[in-house]
């Protein structure tokens, strides 16, 4: 905790970073060896995008992006719609039952997924929306409304209690304050929860699994979990690291460069939570 | 039903001033986060709740009898009282998020303190320490199930050349090792998460005590011990509340990486098994609820000891 | 004449705490007033019920004869600066100070002509496409005053708006303030627990404490026909005097049930042939005058404020005297027994 760091430190440094990025720096080594290369374990990497190839040949694996691109989009944008006013009732309104509504949403976030499955998987297909796109968004509102109500009360709580006053002396509605005042200071707020939002629609994994049947309407996750080779005891390794780092090298960008709000919006939901 | 009790502060819908305008306007704002919440969540967990106590099969979930508590405890074939491999879940679920808990906290402090030490090249180091919390769960999976792979694993090929294994380890084939390997990847991915949060709580601690301390030429270990992690320990808790709620209900990481393999097997992964593969919506069902009873009691104590303790503060 | 704004039994709670109790008050057209008192007196409390921010418990609140106890913040007529000035920090000066017209239907270029013509008033012309963060304290002060003169408003609310500048910009704004209400002519109702901006600013000062009006009246009232020892207390830099008037030579005593005699710092005076012995503990300089703390023979402590410099020092014996139409006498009530 004071001094210089030493030898010893930076060490440690470099084992976390290791540790960190290795597994993801060996599955870009292995998406670029395909045939027999793939079956001798080498730690540089080599260039042929055979693999990149073969996934999105061999299988609808860009409809299966576009499936991801469009749910989690959908999802993050009504998240955050429903969210942002809900935060606003929820942080400067006080009404009878506030504290139980809030305590119920954090409950609906500590959902076990499983719990919701049987009744999701029965309105889902009572509304026609199994091995559909908006089956999938509907079930992914579960995972990602309750976090983002409840980051944005917290982000919502701390703006000036004067900019609103001053705005409603101005004559504005409540839903005016909402669009005028706050939404343009909520700026790195939303965007924060927006990204947690997405990277959590994005990831999501068992309801896409049991609510769509058909290769071409499945998401990326599921996609990949299900590549199978020849025989059901020859995964195309090759093909799979290929579709991995597909999906996750735009996440891993996002990351580095919203590191800052990122850790901003997951502090702000559990730290004050 | 939340609506119904969110009554206006005692004004009354006539009036127009400023107070009970906000509440009519928080009415509306409310109403269709709500509305989504019922119909994503409160119904579906409604009918859950109500299918475990029916036999319902999955391909016509209409044609159904109500059996009471059979598909939990009956004596003619037990239910899933009586059901070993139901207790395996039960097992296999506390261990794993227990061990997996546990690790990441541990790491997830080391971590943390040394992200906390200013040194050049900190935010980069910060960043790659986020890689592994970014990478879907899916694909974590499939990634180290290429780097546990008995003959082409990249780990056995480490560990072979390291000397420290005589012959490759089919991981995910031993039940000794299945469910080592997956609470290795779940506190690889989840390390991340313990780490920031723990050093969100590190960053608020003034400096002046830490000056006190060296003055007072007191251990490094005697600090950490006796100042630091008391006062990081309402935040720590929260994360470790946080992760353990979310390790009860794992599924994708030994779905993926072990399929129904009953060394891995949780109790989201039984559930769905019994659900979808085995069409038996009623014993599904009854597993899934004892699930979410599991959690919202430890929720409830959870939300009520903080509550308590946040009183007790005040 | 008709009041611009009349509280009649204004009371507000919250919760347990009563806050406000039972205000009185007729405000005439034009007039400036300054609600006045120590922190947690209510005075914020009952200019944010007048502006509709806060609900008013019991008690009616009229504005040009309508009670305006339901109506919203914006429909009645009032224009409220805050002491964080509450600039909307995204919008530029002039978006903040069209924001309130452009909320209705308005002609855009009506808008642009109004704003122009008051952030000329107020010397903003050149600083309109800045945004609040690139303005100093005081150019933001005026921005927030420009927002509210921009509504044109039947009443302007002011909430301790200078509590944020220093000194020389505080009494500079002030002057400004002082010059905008001669100009507009507009009823301005402004908090502060500054007394020296209550004394200069206020057509009549009210003196709340506890959420209770203690009086009401112009400042020279209050200054020397304070109602009782609270207002004696409050008004006036250092504070008045009180002595017990058991303790008193019987030149200064007073019949009527007096139990407690006021006298202010500045009436006193050095007099050998004094009523009051003591000896000086402390002399304070500030140039133009001094203190003299003295502690008194019969008991207690006082405070004189001469001219000049002190031409005493200290540990010094001495007698003090005042013109007894200087005094002030109180019943044990604290009431003021009233003055000729």
């Amino acid at each position: 905790m004071s001094g210089r760091p030493g030898i010893l430190f930076f060490l440690g440094v470099g084992l976390i970073v290791l540790f960190a990025g290795f597994p993801f720096y060996y599955a870009v080594v292995s998406s670029f060896k395909s045939g027999s290369d793939l079956f001798e374990v080498t730690y540089l990497p080599m260039f042929d995008l055979a693999n990149y190839r073969a996934v999105f040949t061999e299988q609808p694996f860009g409809r299966n992006i576009l499936n991801s691109v469009v749910v989690a989009l959908a999802v993050v944008v009504l998240s955050l719609l429903l969210g942002l006013l809900a935060a606003y009732a929820l942080a400067r309104v006080s009404f009878r039952g506030r504290g139980l509504l809030l305590a119920t949403i954090l409950s609906v976030s500590m959902f076990p997924q499983v719990a919701v499955l049987t009744g999701m998987f029965e309105m889902i297909r009572a509304f026609g929306l199994y091995n559909s796109l908006p089956g999938l968004i509907v079930a992914n509102m579960v995972l990602t409304l309750p976090f983002t109500v409840w980051v944005l009360t917290t982000f919502m709580a701390d703006l000036p209690r004067e900019l609103e006053e001053a705005a409603f002396v101005d004559g504005a509605t409540p839903f005016q304050v909402v669009r005028l005042v706050f939404l343009p200071l909520m700026g790195p707020a939303m965007a924060a929860t927006g990204l947690l939002a997405f990277i959590v629609a994005w990831n999501e994994f068992l309801f896409a699994l049991t609510f769509t049947l058909t290769n071409d309407m499945r998401t990326v996750p599921v996609a990949i979990a299900l590549i199978t080779g020849a025989t059901q005891y020859e995964l195309p390794w090759g093909n799979i690291m290929a579709a991995s780092v597909i999906v996750t090298a735009p996440l891993i960008l996002l990351v580095l460069v919203f590191q800052r709000r990122i850790v901003a919006g997951l502090t702000a939901g559990a730290v004050k939570g | 039903m939340v609506q119904a009790r969110i009554g206006l502060a005692k004004s009354g819908l006539a009036k127009s001033g400023l107070a009970s305008q906000k509440v009519r306007a928080a009415l509306w704002f409310l109403a269709p986060m709500v509305l989504a919440l019922a119909l994503a969540a409160g119904w579906p967990l409604g009918r859950t709740l109500y299918y475990a106590f029916t036999d319902a099969t999955l391909s016509d979930m209409a044609d159904h009898g109500f059996v009471g508590f059979d598909n939990f405890w009956n004596p003619e074939w037990g239910g899933l009282f009586g059901d070993a491999k139901w207790w395996r879940a039960v097992g296999n679920t506390l261990v794993f998020t227990g061990a997996s808990v546990g690790l990441e906290t541990v790491f997830g402090i080391l971590i943390a303190l040394v992200l906390n030490r200013p040194f050049r090249g900190r935010g980069l180091v910060r960043a790659a320490v986020l890689i592994p919390w970014a990478i879907p769960t899916i694909v974590s999976a499939k990634m180290w199930g290429w780097m546990l792979h008995d003959q082409f694993g990249v780990i056995n090929d480490m560990l072979l050349g390291l000397g420290l294994i005589e012959a490759p380890i089919a991981w995910m084939a031993n039940s000794a090792t299945a469910l080592g390997a997956v609470i290795a990847v779940d506190v690889w991915k989840t390390t991340p998460f313990m780490a920031l949060l723990v050093l969100a709580a590190l960053q608020t601690l003034p400096g002046d005590i830490y000056e006190a301390a060296r003055i007072d030429g007191v251990s490094r270990l005697r600090v950490f011990f006796r100042i630091t992690l008391p006062l990081i320990r309402p935040a720590l808790m929260v994360a470790v509340i946080f992760r353990g709620l979310d390790a009860l209900r794992a599924f994708d990481l030994m779905y993926v990486m072990a399929a129904n393999n009953a060394d891995t097997m949780t109790v989201s992964v039984f559930a769905r098994q019994q659900l979808v593969d085995f069409q038996d919506v009623g014993y599904g069902s009854a597993a899934a609820a004892l699930l979410f009873v599991l959690v919202a009691v430890m929720t409830a104590v959870v939300l009520t000891l903080g509550r308590v303790r946040m009183g007790a503060a005040r | 004449m008709t009041a611009a704004l009349r509280l009649s039994g204004i009371r507000k709670t919250f919760g347990r705490a009563t806050v406000i109790r039972d205000v009185d008050l007729d405000i005439e057209e034009g007039e400036f007033i300054v609600f006045v008192g120590p922190s947690g007196c209510g005075k914020s409390t009952l200019l944010r019920l007048i502006a509709g921010l806060e609900e008013i418990t019991a008690g009616d609140l009229f504005i040009a004869d309508t009670r305006v106890n339901d109506v919203a913040p914006a429909k009645r007529g009032v224009a409220m600066v805050f002491q964080s000035y509450a600039l909307y920090p995204h919008m530029s000066v002039f978006e903040n100070i069209a924001f309130g017209l452009t909320l209705g239907r308005h002609d855009k270029a009506a808008v642009a002509e109004k704003v122009r013509a008051v952030a000329a008033t107020l010397e903003l012309s050149d600083l309109l496409d800045r945004l609040p963060k690139q303005l100093s304290g005081g150019q933001r002060q005026r921005v927030a005053i420009g927002r509210a003169i921009v509504r044109e408003p039947r009443v302007f609310l002011f909430d301790e708006p200078l509590s944020n500048l220093d000194a020389a910009l505080r009494t500079q704004m002030r002057g400004e303030i002082a010059a905008l209400h001669q100009r507009l002519g507009t009823t301005m109702i402004y908090v502060t627990h500054d007394q020296v901006e209550a004394m200069t600013l206020a057509d009549r000062i009210v003196v709340l404490n506890g959420g209770r009006v203690e009086q009401v009246g112009a400042p020279l009232d209050l200054y020397r026909r304070p109602a009782n020892r609270f207002v004696a207390g409050f008004i006036g830099a250092p504070a008045m005097n009180f002595l017990p008037v058991a303790k008193l030579p019987p030149a200064w005593r007073k019949g009527g049930g007096a139990v407690t005699l006021g006298v202010r710092p500045e009436h006193l005076i050095l007099d050998p042939e004094g009523p009051l012995a003591g000896t000086v503990k402390r002399v304070e300089s500030l140039g133009d005058s001094h203190l003299l703390h003295i502690a008194l023979e019969a008991g207690g402590d006082i405070v004189l404020r001469g001219q000049g410099a002190a031409d005493v020092r200290s540990r010094q014996a001495v007698r003090l005297g005042a013109d007894p139409g200087d005094l002030h006498f109180f019943r044990d009530d604290d009431s003021a027994i009233s003055r000729a």
